[in-house]
């Protein structure tokens, strides 16, 4: 199988090609086109524009409707990737070959995508505060009170750099094509299989070709796509956010931090969430910026502790197509050690207990690849610097504070599930903005409402809301024309 | 190529195999002759000399034999004197000092009198007139500063009775640019030099041949894609550029979307070697880079990774190891950070190539290429 590179709908077959073995047995599993960074820049130049007029040529719900069917073809049917016809089940096992994701989780993340394209006409509904998708389309209208709104595209295209480890991020660029921007796609390149499959997906469903760029390469294809697209999304380590830090051309997604916080109100009843705080850990197999990676509350902590530990620590590595299986692997060799002799140091700090150590060795060594088992982990302070760790596997810290200084403490959060009654406790944390989603109750940090905004509104970053006035009764159609001209 | 592979390039037949490496043995003698003369030898060498356990005039009979020296250590090439390394039959002419590398530390540093000039001019015999025609001017967008790349194209676009016009570019400023993760200065730096290009390049002054790195080709050609422009129609015929970064997928990106037409030749060459040319590239060749060193003043072999003594068969992949056997330039089997693939002798260059040079794996994670 060899995955080609695709220029806005043309397929490239590039000289140089990486090989995607599979993490156990080293089988090749695919063959994937590399490209450089020039080639992008080029083709961002020449078809970026026209990507979006091909769309802009379609009626904005047929667009909807088609990426429904392209959600039902992803998930369902079978297309063609890479030359061969892809069921859903070769889908599965190809992801899981070379990601190292058991194929249990392979699925449950196609399910979320289907969730997402299925449901695409709610979400933009709910993401653009009801605006009609015509307004997008044409630049300005008249929304429902009877006032002129523009909403100005600032980029024809978005670029994405995309992540091997997690597949369950794609959910975040599905409803771009709906909304009328094109996309520039470098997969992962463990996992190009999502890009891959749901453009072909698509592609099939009627979405025009021409809207869609796959480029897998090396990094400097990434440094292109964000240097030539408007907009971009990347995914990345702790410094690729501080790279990116205030580009506001680059929205840049990286680890999660992401926290349950017990109140002094609810701490005692702590046992009643046990449920929630061991999903929200081991979900996913851990691997999500949204799974918790540290649990905070001022006293019952060790207890807390004990407890998850007790219910994912006895977890075993078990073969990726074992449906029990719920352990990833780290596929590329030494990188399980090195994480896990990097927890062996930040357990010997004053301050850390490691709550799975009678559970049995973390790390298991495989002949190419390693896994490491859950880990959980107590800190008497958010003193120590384990406490602000996040890696990816089920890995979590409970950390001892008292409410007075939670927030103060508890840094970055993507996701914090709060667990308190205590309404101004409960507003210090809807103030609090470091936190960016926010759950009262018993809500698994995992657990995502797709109709609500994640790390951002996309719409806002690939549109900009500004004034348009209109002299007259604002009836002047010589200008819809001209905002059509101008996207070609 | 692949050892199986049938070639599509003309192979030197045996007789010019055979005559080519009778040339490089004489040649030897003569350099040993000269380098370990008290009259004409350098310092270094002539001190050396009396570490070893042979004769180098008396002992070493062909190239083969040069095999007897210990491996060469670059680290000899970092700091002072520097007139350790003239040889004294130079004695009263003028020298140069150029450098490689340097980022960090002390850099390495070769002397030179005419090396330069003699390298260039025989890599001139190698351009095709029809693209780079004698008295054409040209452009020097590369790498400056200590280094003889830009006194090397200045002397050959004048050897062919051109004039040179340079843009100035610092590597060490470019790869602290990367090391700090300077990712915006360095994208500006880029732009500075090729907005330098582009207006020299438009200024009417007849530029017909240039000198670049592949970055820079890429970043120039897109530059005047956005001006409406291509490389060919700003009046470039003929591009001679260098790098290790040269990939059949890039080269055959360049023919086939960048350059419009003009004709571009790959070449890989450092401070130590001088400039090795390549053979043609085809698509027919699957665009394989091969380049073929300046033989007998330079020789490239592929040898084995663990045992440098050891050349690998046809086809086979080692590490690039280098000797220099100029008057000026003695080097006897540096093991240079490259790898790449052993190619049978061509017809124009009846020696032994090297295809799919790259950083040599071992080294590669703590090498920054490509970056200018």
């Amino acid at each position: 199988m060899h995955l080609q590179a695709f220029r806005f709908g043309k397929p490239y077959e590039s000289l140089e090609r990486q090989t995607l073995v599979h993490f156990l047995t080293g089988e090749t599993v695919a063959e994937v086109s590399q490209i450089g960074g020039a080639m992008v820049g080029r083709d961002l130049a020449k078809s970026a524009k026209a990507a979006r007029a091909a769309l802009l040529a379609m009626d904005p719900e047929e667009v909807v409707e088609r990426l429904q069917t392209a959600g039902n073809l992803y998930a369902l049917g079978t297309v063609e990737v890479g030359g061969v016809p892809q069921s859903p089940e070769d889908f599965v096992r190809h992801q899981s070959a070379t990601t190292g994701l058991p194929e249990s989780l392979c699925k449950a993340n196609m399910q979320k995508n289907l969730f997402v394209l299925s449901n695409m006409d709610r979400m933009l509904d709910a993401l653009s505060r009801g605006l009609s998708p015509e307004i997008l389309w044409r630049g300005y209208g008249k929304e429902h009170r009877d006032v002129i709104v523009s909403y100005q595209a600032q980029s024809p295209v978005l670029g994405l750099v995309l992540p091997s480890n997690s597949p369950g991020v794609h959910t975040l660029w599905l409803p771009v094509i709906a909304l009328g921007v094109g996309l520039v796609l470098k997969p992962g390149s463990q996992e190009p299989w999502t890009p891959y499959r749901m453009a072909a997906a698509m592609i099939e469903a009627g979405i025009p070709s021409e809207a869609i760029g796959l480029y897998p390469g090396p990094t400097d294809v990434g440094a292109a796509i964000l240097n030539g697209s408007g907009r971009s999304m990347i995914f990345g380590s702790a410094k690729t956010v501080a790279q990116y830090a205030g580009d506001p051309r680059v929205q840049v997604h990286g680890p999660g931090f992401s926290k349950i916080i017990l109140g002094d109100d609810c701490v005692d009843d702590w046992e009643k969430y046990l449920d929630v705080m061991v999903e929200s850990v081991a979900a996913n197999s851990g691997r999500g910026c949204i799974n918790t990676s540290a649990i905070y509350a001022s006293r019952h902590t060790r207890e807390i502790a004990a407890a998850i530990a007790e219910r994912i620590g006895p977890t075993e590595v078990k073969p990726p197509d074992d449906p029990e299986a719920t352990l990833a692997a780290f596929t590329v060799p030494g990188v399980a050690k090195a994480v896990w002799e990097q927890i062996e140091a930040g357990i010997a700090a004053d301050g850390v207990t490691h709550a799975t150590a009678d559970y049995g060795p973390r790390f298991v060594e495989g002949e190419r690849c390693g896994w490491l088992r859950p880990t959980v982990v107590h800190c008497s302070s958010p003193d120590p610097e384990i406490a602000q760790a996040e890696y990816m596997f089920p890995f979590v810290n409970v950390v001892e504070c008292p409410q007075a200084s939670m927030l103060e403490r508890i840094g970055p959060t993507l996701v914090a599930t709060a667990l308190t009654d205590d309404a101004a406790f409960q507003q210090q944390l809807i103030d609090c903005t470091h936190v960016d989603r926010l759950n009262f109750g018993p809500v698994p940090t995992t657990k995502l409402d797709w109709l609500q905004p994640h790390e951002g509104n996309i719409i806002d970053f690939l549109y900009r809301s500004r004034a348009l006035q209109i002299a007259g009764d604002g009836a002047q159609p010589g200008l819809v024309r001209a905002a059509r001209a101008a996207t070609t | 190529m692949a050892a199986t592979d049938k070639p599509v390039f003309e192979v030197a037949d045996d007789a010019s195999v055979k005559a080519a490496r009778e040339k490089l043995d004489a040649h030897t003698v003569e350099m040993m002759a000269w380098h370990f003369h008290p009259s004409t030898g350098c310092p270094f060498w002539l001190e050396y000399a009396q570490s070893l356990s042979f004769d180098p005039i008396k002992d070493v009979h062909c190239f083969d034999d040069l095999k007897k020296f210990p491996p060469f250590q670059d680290e000899w090439l970092r700091g002072g004197p520097v007139r350790r390394w003239a040889p004294k039959g130079l004695e009263g002419q003028p020298l140069y000092v150029f450098e490689t590398g340097g980022t960090t530390g002390i850099p390495k540093s070769r002397v030179n009198s005419r090396d330069f000039r003699t390298d260039y001019e025989m890599f001139s015999e190698t351009l095709p007139e029809e693209y780079f025609p004698k008295g054409a001017n040209w452009l020097m967008l590369g790498p400056s500063g200590p280094r003889r790349l830009r006194l090397a194209i200045e002397h050959l676009a004048q050897y062919r009775g051109g004039i040179c016009f340079c843009v100035d570019l610092d590597p060490r400023w470019v790869v602290k640019l990367i090391k700090k993760g300077w990712m915006e200065h360095l994208e500006a730096y880029k732009q500075h030099c090729i907005d330098q290009a582009i207006t020299i390049l438009e200024a009417g002054h007849d530029i017909r041949c240039m000198f670049t790195t592949p970055k820079l080709l890429e970043s120039l050609a897109l530059g005047l894609e956005k001006k409406g422009t291509t490389i060919h129609k700003a009046g470039i015929t003929g591009i001679f550029s260098g790098g290790t970064e040269f990939t059949p997928q890039w080269t055959r990106f360049a023919t086939e979307e960048l350059l419009d037409g003009a004709f571009m030749t790959p070449t890989y060459g450092n401070t130590l070697m001088g400039l090795a040319a390549s053979r043609p590239v085809t698509p027919a060749d699957g665009y394989t880079i091969a380049y073929y060193a300046p033989q007998p003043r330079a020789v490239i072999e592929l040898v084995d990774f663990d045992d440098p003594n050891t050349v690998v068969p046809y086809g086979g992949t080692g590490r690039v190891k280098l000797t220099t056997l100029t008057k000026e330039t003695f080097v006897p089997g540096f093991l240079e950070r490259d790898e790449g693939e052993r190619e049978l002798p061509y017809a124009k260059y009846p020696w032994d190539g090297v295809s799919g040079v790259r950083p040599f794996h071992e080294l590669a994670s703590a090498t920054t290429v490509g970056v200018y």
